[in-house]
């Protein structure tokens, strides 16, 4: 490890969800902010290990679904009866009923995009680079392992004291890694 | 009776007793790592023998449909069969059919997620790839079919040369939205169900064209559990929206039908009707994909027999559906006491087209009865054979729907025989080269299984398991 390098966090490993799981409980009642634990696929119950609040993803589905309701009922009484009515059999210029499938879709298309881009949105991705991308072992992420990072710029971060704190939580390989 | 027990993390584990065991949802105990190899694998060994000879013939068939719809377009639709009183023939039957197919991929994803099927993971990813695919092929035959394909902007809310925008009272406009609704959200499911497993591409990937290109789409995904958190969230939320709308789809595609004031087609049973059978058709063509899927890539452990078994019984129970909309059609028809119900149903069955309306039945109703039986379920090449013939009834089902309501008008001066021509065999047959063209290159380039949400459903995944690493008397 260079001198001159930037230091991003410490990093711990841990072959089963349960090691991580009792490990993260530990971090979290540290009271660290800036840490995270890192599966190949989300773990039962890890949110509560971690203390997580509920996700916001919903607001943004939510709006969503406004705005396309919304844009849907407005845009076809506006077509269809303001702008350029259409009289067709007698029947009204315009109906909630008629223009209601095509606000229904507009409320899930819009909804979809909301959830996607919302998830994206709160976890600040795409990223095209991240530090932990550079290590070795953190591959494994994706395959079969388990990983707590805790970063430098936590508040609570104290070199060997919270290397100290991995290790009694029966994480291994604890290395720093490097910005 | 002595039950057998084993140690596993110092727990004693004793086996329930045997009526009670469920088979895994993945056999062999296969664990995490095993899941990335088995499914990453597949793309990144060599191109198996034959992917060439069926990419190529797939190939062939695409170019022949495009083909088909150039001369369409250069001629005019008389080279169709299309004429009075059948103005709406196979194109629209296509159309149906295929758009059907795509709903046991939403079905799988969404509505089988909702109610906590975990079976559903092995085979998600595969069928929401059918449904894009298939939705592709549906989406190009209501364009082709309005005559005047350069007009079919006029579809959208954009004004035309004359300031007159779409009218929103047809039926028609509201398939529209619906279909392009679907194929948008099908499209943004498939493709936040395969972040994950993008990523896991990327961690593996040798050379630098792959790490680059797997990279750049997995959007610098970590697998850090506060994403994690957020992610499910909106798995869940696209879940609970994809479920109203893909019962919302073949309602609207119903619509074009039952909002008409034909015989056969102005009935309110029409949008649970055509919902069920599209369910129907859709996991026949799960079945006759993936029953060679899972062999071809060696798969077995995770697409199982129980897998199988339970498409199976999805498939029997919406043919019986489908088959229960069917007698209740003809009921109503002699319920109604109007002579022109009656007689529209009367022809159907024993008018110029009484063979397209008996093969409906036996494929969607009489031979799926089969299913109930466990020996029949667990029989592959039986099952494959069977799922074919469902698609087959539903084809069909659409042709029954779509032409003997229109063949016989209410004066018999209205009345014709509609023969398909050539133009439109191959440009349906060409349609299934471009199915066939994206399923291969899926195969090849993408994973084909839900890597991450399978690892969620095995034992080695769930920390208050023995096999996840749970202590014995620890506090979960």
């Amino acid at each position: 490890m260079s001198e001159t390098a930037t230091p991003y966090g410490l990093i711990a490993e841990f072959a089963t969800p349960a090691d991580a799981m009792h490990a993260a409980e530990k971090v979290r009642d540290q009271g660290f902010k800036r840490w995270d634990v890192y599966s190949p696929y989300p773990v039962h119950g890890m949110d509560k290990a971690m203390g997580l609040k509920n996700s916001k993803v919903g607001w943004f589905t939510f709006c969503g679904g406004v705005t396309g309701y919304t844009l849907g009922m407005v845009m076809i009484w506006w077509m269809n009866a303001h702008d350029y009515a259409i009289p067709v059999g007698g029947k009204p210029m315009f109906s909630p009923f008629s223009a209601f499938p095509p606000s229904y879709e507009l409320t899930i298309l819009l909804g979809a995009f909301g959830a996607l881009f919302g998830m994206l949105i709160v976890n600040r991705l795409p990223r095209l680079h991240h530090p932990l991308l550079k290590h070795a072992r953190f591959k494994l992420a994706s395959h079969d392992r388990f990983f707590i990072v805790i970063e430098c710029a936590d508040p609570s971060y104290r070199g060997d004291e919270t290397r100290a704190l991995l290790e009694s939580a029966g994480g291994h390989n604890i290395e720093l890694v490097e910005e | 009776m002595a039950r057998a027990s084993k140690t596993v993390n110092g727990v004693q584990l004793t086996a329930p007793p045997q009526e009670l065991v469920r088979e895994p949802l993945v056999a062999n105990q296969r664990g995490l790592g095993w899941l990335s190899d088995a499914v990453a694998g597949i793309s990144e060994r060599p191109t198996p023998k034959w992917w060439w000879p069926a990419f190529l013939t797939s190939l062939g068939l695409m170019t022949v449909c495009f083909a088909m719809i150039a001369y369409l377009m250069s001629t005019g639709v008389g080279v169709w069969g299309l004429g009075h009183p059948v103005m709406w023939g196979w194109a629209i039957v296509n159309f149906v059919w295929w758009i059907g197919i795509g709903h046991a991929g939403t079905l799988i994803s969404a509505i089988l997620f909702l109610l906590r099927q975990r079976w559903r993971t092995a085979v998600n990813r595969a069928a929401e790839a059918m449904t894009i695919f298939a939705v592709m092929c549906a989406g190009i035959f209501p364009v082709i079919h309005v005559g005047r394909i350069w007009f079919a902007w006029w579809l959208f809310p954009i004004p035309n040369a004359n300031s007159i925008w779409p009218q929103f009272r047809s039926p028609l406009m509201w398939d529209v939205f619906a279909v392009s609704t679907y194929f948008t959200v099908s499209l943004l499911f498939w493709y936040m169900g395969l972040i994950p497993d993008l990523a896991v591409m990327r961690d593996r990937a040798k050379t630098k064209l792959k790490k680059f290109a797997y990279g750049l789409f997995s959007l610098g995904w970590l697998g850090a559990n506060r994403h994690w958190s957020n992610y499910e969230k909106a798995y869940l939320l696209l879940a609970g929206l994809s479920t109203p709308l893909v019962l919302s789809v073949h309602s609207i595609v119903s619509l074009d039908f039952s909002v008409s004031q034909l015989p056969g087609w102005h009935t309110t049973i029409f949008p649970p009707y055509f919902v069920a059978g599209a369910v129907f058709s859709g996991f026949g063509m799960v079945l006759t994909l993936l029953i060679p899927l899972r062999k071809m890539c060696g798969l077995e452990d995770v697409i199982t027999m129980r897998h199988i078994e339970l498409m199976c019984k999805v498939t029997l129970a919406t043919g019986t559906i489908v088959g229960y909309a069917y007698g209740m059609e003809v009921f109503i028809a002699w319920y109604s006491g109007n002579p022109y119900e009656q007689f529209a149903f009367w022809n159907r069955a024993f008018g110029p087209y009484w063979w397209s309306y008996w093969i409906m039945l036996s494929c969607n109703v009489f031979i799926p009865q089969l299913f109930w039986f466990k020996k029949v379920r667990r029989n592959l090449a039986v099952v494959w054979v069977m799922s074919i013939l469902v698609n087959v009834g539903m084809w069909f089902e659409r042709f029954v729907i779509v032409v003997t309501s229109l063949n016989r008008d209410f004066l018999p001066a209205n009345w014709g025989y509609y023969v398909p021509t050539w133009v439109d065999i191959l440009t349906y047959v060409g349609t299934f080269g471009l199915f066939f063209t994206f399923f291969l290159l899926f195969l090849r380039f993408l994973p084909i299984v839900a890597i991450a949400e399978v690892k969620g459903v095995i034992p080695q995944a769930d920390p208050h398991h023995p096999l996840g690493g749970a202590k014995p008397g620890a506090h979960h």
